[in-house]
């Protein structure tokens, strides 16, 4: 007996706006960031479900990608805020409205 | 494995919740590890054991500890003894080790007295993925592993100490923190 394909759905929705909400009342850079990985993992989940609907390998395999472009965006974006951090001595996202271009 | 995805999706849940409202970003790290995990096991009830590893050693384990470096590191200086000492007492780990050792009950439920993952309609084992990566999806292999080598050359490139700044042309800000050796090069 399998798990109905509506659930994990409605778990990487619930998981997505969650993450979303972060980012949006947070403004802790790393917040952020922390924030952006639950809703990447919200869409991989859902690639997953649909691939254990049809029994397909295609959903692992998206995940696969999904996982190469988070972990790139987690080091880029922790490099964003050590460099903001070194400059502004802070790592409020609010504060790099004072970058002067 | 309805219930037990069920339950795991629960625990993912109020992780996460807990994980974007703590105020201390070591506190939220501890949360998220638990919601990673607890999604892992939603992986392997939904029949993809080869994605369940993969988020326990990638996002849990490297992700993860990535976002600690960074947190340890913006906290340098002489007055984080007293955070650390903090940080060791039973209160702040205790929630975050609750909803682990629930995960993990669950999953030694599932290994031991339930139904092994390999035998569900669902299931989608390791060899599938690496052909179907393989085969059809070797452009986007490709495509990703450009990805991966813009990352780690963007990551170099901002992360250097001495960061190649027009900074001598413009007046120092007065709220700045210390900006120690920048422009210097």
């Amino acid at each position: 007996m399998s798990v109905p394909p509506v659930y994990g759905i409605v778990l990487a929705a619930v998981l997505f706006v969650i993450g979303l909400a972060g980012v949006l009342i947070r403004r802790n850079l790393v917040f952020t960031v922390i924030s952006v990985e639950i809703m990447l993992n919200a869409g991989g989940l859902a690639f997953i479900t649909g691939g254990s609907r049809w029994a397909a390998a295609d959903g692992q395999a998206m995940f696969l990608f999904i996982l190469a472009v988070a972990a790139t965006e987690a080091a880029i974006g922790l490099a964003l805020i050590l460099q903001l951090h070194r400059r502004q001595g802070t790592v409020d996202g609010d504060s790099a409205r004072k970058m002067k271009g | 494995m309805t219930i037990a995805f069920i339950l795991a999706g629960t625990l993912s849940v109020i992780a996460t919740l807990f994980a974007i409202t703590r105020l201390n970003a070591v506190h939220a790290l501890l949360y998220l590890i638990g919601a990673l995990l607890a999604l892992a096991v939603t992986f392997y009830t939904l029949g993809a054991t080869f994605a369940s590893a993969l988020e326990v050693m990638v996002y849990a384990g490297a992700i993860v500890v990535l976002l600690l470096f960074v947190v340890m590191i913006l906290n340098l200086g002489g007055h984080t003894a007293p955070a650390e000492r903090a940080l060791l007492s039973p209160r702040i780990w205790v929630g975050p080790a609750i909803l682990v050792v629930l995960v993990a009950v669950e999953l030694g439920f599932l290994l031991a007295g339930g139904i092994p993952a390999g035998t569900q309609s669902s299931y989608v084992g390791p060899h599938a993925v690496s052909m179907q990566v393989f085969g059809p999806y070797l452009l986007a292999v490709e495509a990703v592993s450009f990805l991966l080598l813009a990352g780690v050359i963007g990551a170099f490139h901002l992360g250097r100490k001495h960061f190649e700044t027009r900074a001598g042309s413009e007046s120092p800000e007065p709220a700045a923190a210390p900006r120690e050796k920048e422009g210097v090069s």
